[in-house]
């Protein structure tokens, strides 16, 4: 049997120290300030043009000039990683916005009304589950052409499957509690009950995977940037930049490393929101 | 008088939450006596599950258990690993409420009941296989040599209980810990499963535990009840002498609040309130604030449970002024 | 339904979403900019030779008919010719899906090595400094992207350290091993994340399952109570998964490698994509189409065996 000691005090300061989902949810919040910060005012913050060649200091190692260094066009990488949290967070935002309201839309509509809606619905699943999301992407940017906005267009007319699945289950859970059941008795309109009544008890689930889903979005846009699919160069884009520097990876590291770092620490803030809101809307799980 | 084969003395049982310690029993004794039905009788929450789990060592830390708990002498508080390894099992057996969520989903019956013997008893294959056979014949189910290799889901609730139980009896215990062994079932199986215990406590000759809320179970299987409500035993008596004439002031309202059986029919009186949180109990007895029959010296103390009438103790202040319901057995 | 009849089943029903997805293939590469003519015979070209191929390829023919043509082909095993490296396209994928498949297989593995101890240690310490690192450091591996893992690698103990090869895939399997190490790692560190938070998870649902209290109660040792007991059950949820990242898996081959320049399908299709190379790309597709499909059918399989409450229908 344990031995530990069970007063109150003790065990409160325990539980401090446990790993417990409170701190990280925050440390995800403070991160998301930091990034906000950086893609709101990146001219003030800056040091440098994101663009800006200075030939007389090409792959400087970091110094106070130059704290992340300089790459092989003798651009400020502190400045190019600034710049490029506006561009990473404009893709985490513009891959997963349209997927979320087009899907809940979707989900909400065929798990109400099921039937013939559902069953198109679900053999369209079948068929996009099939392929490897990656593979379609690239795929779809290959008919319309690299770019930020072709990769936009390819994302979102796939990622919308994902959020429409998660509603539509939840939707066709709800649909049957009593509440929902009340509400179309008393006559409200189709619209109403969907809207008014079962989204907003429906839409968590998939609120939660859009937080996911925007640390993937982050992935999937610095793949595609790297792949020479997504941002183009110059565009400071931290895939870019990485594909940029990946030459000199041994000889001038940091053009790279700092891109890297950024580029993990804007996924980790949204995985670490999405599993703390997960943690705050299913006290249950 | 022979001697008890379980003796419970001062059992404590506390649990570490995130919120402090929750003493989820508090200094309960009971013995149980050779061939001997007892019923802990108690709503959820009293402490009457995390008691006998207490008892066989199933708790997991960090929980502090304190005072004896004596099997055939030896303090199994104290007992080794290896040591309980043996009892449990070997000598104590214990079944649960829903024998859909205890039985493992994906071993079959079978297998769950061979890989007891093959833990407790020295048996080459055949044996076992045999035995097993045996064993679910001995519950009563059906063309038991097939149903050896049917997985939980595809029992019945009442075989499914059954199979349990022949689980639990695979290497002869002499002592069945039954938690709540019908609450899942429909009253006709509930019956069943009943006659079968008491059936197989005769024939097997153990002793049995029920842990239940429903007093209708006790009434109808046990020798020894004891009351238990916020981790506390309230009463103890012979089962008929507690269903006519019950001492604590709970055990009355539990009383009142069932449909009698008998001739006189009465109002049914629910309990008022909710059962008490543990880890914020008022001072006093614990029933105080939910007790018809309350005054201030409720209050000052805990009562002590004290012989209030031959083989009956209570812990009630005002044991003495209770009514005698007159509810027949 | 029987395993072997269900199997069946679930294999034909493959049939008509297949058909819809050669469809879905056939009309975006129709959509693909340029025409396959000029890509074929490069810029300098009359009309006259141009509808000379068009003609050969059947691309004079309305759509419904291409489609069809397309289809026979596809079940004739003529998935048409590489534009830029003239070889037919199945003989592309013959030559290079192995080494995909391989490098596929050989993360996987490497996955469920570094997953399944770390799930069971993390879990069993749970709420420790031990179980906070080992799901610390699987959190940052969700966030990072597996490129950028790959050239890490790639710098560190290839061109560093140089205790693994920058490139290649060897001539023989122990040397495929070997040289497919630090791809096959950075593909399956990803993939060993989501198996180490769901097997974790699991676990620890299992763990306080009440089959668990019984089997302790019987006087079962530890091990057996952890291994036959909580892990049997806990693993069916994480192989289902595993099973269904073959997508990502496919997806990430893709990235590593073209990181790694490893020449097996992946980096054929980027190559293609670049090459506007419209018969690979389709083809590619479809492969990988299949490829999936397959393995969800054998999760599927799987899944009714290692759990007997599954319905087969």
């Amino acid at each position: 049997m344990a031995t530990s000691s069970l007063s109150p005090k003790r065990d409160a300061r325990r539980s401090l120290l446990r790993v417990s989902p409170k701190p990280t949810l925050l440390l995800g919040l403070l991160l998301l300030a930091v990034f906000l910060a950086a893609a709101l005012f990146p001219a003030q913050l800056a040091p440098y043009e994101p663009a800006e060649f200075d030939y007389t200091a090409i792959m400087q190692p970091p110094s106070a000039a130059h704290p992340f260094g300089t790459d092989n066009f003798g651009r400020d990488v502190l400045s190019r990683v600034i710049w490029g949290t506006r561009i990473d967070l404009q893709i985490a935002l513009f891959t997963t916005l349209f997927p979320f309201i087009f899907g809940t839309l979707v989900g909400a509509l065929t798990g109400y009304y099921g039937r013939w809606l559902d069953a198109i619905f679900g053999r369209i699943v079948d068929v996009v589950v099939v392929f490897p999301f990656l593979v379609l992407v690239i795929a779809i940017v290959a008919v319309l052409g690299p770019g930020l906005l072709n990769m936009y267009i390819a994302v979102s007319s796939v990622g919308w499957i994902y959020y429409a699945r998660l509603v539509r289950g939840e939707v066709m859970v709800q649909k049957k509690a009593e509440y929902a059941q009340a509400a179309r008795v008393m006559g409200y309109s189709p619209a109403r009950v969907i809207f008014r009544h079962l989204l907003p008890n429906a839409v968590t689930p998939a609120i939660v995977y859009l937080m996911t889903d925007m640390s993937l979005g982050i992935l999937l846009g610095a793949s595609l940037g790297y792949l020479g699919l997504g941002a183009q160069p110059p565009t400071a884009e931290w895939g870019v930049m990485i594909a940029d520097g990946k030459n000199f990876m041994v000889t001038a590291p940091w053009v790279t490393t700092f891109p890297g770092l950024a580029l993990t620490a804007a996924g980790l803030t949204f995985s670490l929101i999405g599993d703390g809101l997960a943690d705050l809307l299913r006290p249950r799980a | 008088m022979s001697d008890p084969v379980l003796s419970v003395r001062n059992l404590s049982t506390t649990f570490a939450t995130p919120r402090g310690a929750l003493q989820a029993v508090d200094d309960v004794s009971f013995d149980v006596l050779p061939g001997e039905v007892l019923g802990i009788v108690g709503e959820s929450g009293s402490g009457k599950s995390v008691t006998l789990r207490s008892i066989m060592g199933l708790l997991r830390p960090p929980t502090r258990l304190e005072g004896e708990v004596r099997w055939l002498g030896e303090n199994l508080l104290r007992a080794s690993r290896e040591r309980m390894y043996k009892v449990a099992g070997g000598e104590i057996s214990i079944i649960f409420q829903e024998p859909m969520t205890a039985l493992n989903p994906v071993l079959t019956v079978g297998e769950q009941i061979l890989e007891s013997l093959y833990e407790h008893e020295r048996m080459s294959k055949k044996q076992a296989k045999a035995r097993a056979e045996e064993l679910l014949a001995l519950v009563g189910i059906p063309s038991p040599r097939e149903r050896l290799g049917d997985y939980a889901h595809q029992f019945s609730g009442g075989m499914r209980q059954r199979a349990m139980i022949a689980i639990a009896l695979a290497s002869n215990p002499k002592l069945l810990l039954a938690d709540e062994p019908t609450t899942a079932l429909d009253v006709t199986i509930q019956d069943q499963i009943l006659k079968l215990l008491l059936r197989l406590k005769d024939q097997l000759g153990m002793s049995v535990v029920i842990v239940t809320h429903d007093l209708g179970v006790v009434a109808q299987t046990c020798d020894q009840v004891a009351v238990m409500y916020a981790g506390r035993i309230v009463e103890t008596a012979p089962v008929s002498q507690l269903l006519r004439s019950p001492r604590h002031a709970y055990t009355l309202g539990l009383l009142r609040s069932l449909p009698g059986g008998g001739v006189r029919r009465q109002p049914l009186l629910p309990i008022l309130g909710a059962p008490p949180n543990l880890s914020d109990l008022p001072p006093g007895c614990a029933f105080a604030p939910r007790c018809p029959y309350v005054s201030d010296a409720c209050r000052v103390r805990v009562p002590p449970l004290v012989e209030v009438a031959p083989e009956q103790r209570s812990a009630c202040v005002h044991h003495d002024l209770l009514p005698r319901p007159g509810v027949a057995a | 339904m029987n395993r072997w009849q269900y199997a069946l089943t679930r294999l034909l029903q493959i049939i008509p979403t297949f058909f819809v997805v050669m469809l879905l293939v056939f009309v975006m590469v129709r959509l693909l900019p340029g025409d396959p003519a000029s890509a074929i015979l490069g810029d300098r070209v009359t009309d006259e030779a141009i509808a000379q191929v068009n003609r050969r390829l059947g691309l004079d023919q309305p759509l419904p008919v291409q489609f069809g043509i397309f289809v026979r082909n596809f079940f004739r095993g003529d998935l048409g010719s590489s534009a830029n490296l003239r070889v037919p396209v199945l003989e592309l994928i013959k030559e290079r899906l192995p080494v995909t498949l391989y490098l596929t297989a050989y993360a996987g593995v490497l996955a469920a090595l570094l997953a399944v101890p770390l799930a069971i240690l993390a879990a069993f310490r749970r709420n420790t400094w031990v179980d906070g690192l080992i799901r610390g450091v699987f959190q940052v591996g969700l966030s990072v992207p597996v490129f950028y893992v790959g050239l890490q690698l790639l710098t560190f103990f290839g061109a560093r350290l140089g205790v693994f090869p920058v490139g290649g895939v060897g001539s023989n399997f122990t040397q495929n091993l070997y040289y497919l190490f630090l791809p096959a790692l950075s593909l399956g560190f990803y993939l060993s994340a989501i198996l180490m938070r769901n097997l974790r998870a699991s676990i620890i649902e299992v763990f306080s399952a009440e089959y668990v209290e019984f089997a302790r109660s019987k006087g079962l040792k530890r091990r057996v109570v952890v291994l036959k007991h909580i892990l049997r059950n806990a693993l069916i949820s994480t192989v289902t998964l595993f099973g269904l990242s073959i997508g990502q898996l496919i997806g990430g081959a893709v990235i590593t490698e073209t990181v790694f320049a490893v020449p097996g399908v992946g980096r054929l299709m980027v190559d293609a994509i670049f090459g506007r190379d419209y018969a690979v790309i389709q083809g590619l597709t479809l492969t990988f189409a299949l490829l999936v499909s397959l393995v969800f059918l054998l999760t599927d399989l799987l899944y009714a065996t290692l759990d007997p409450r599954a319905e087969l229908s």
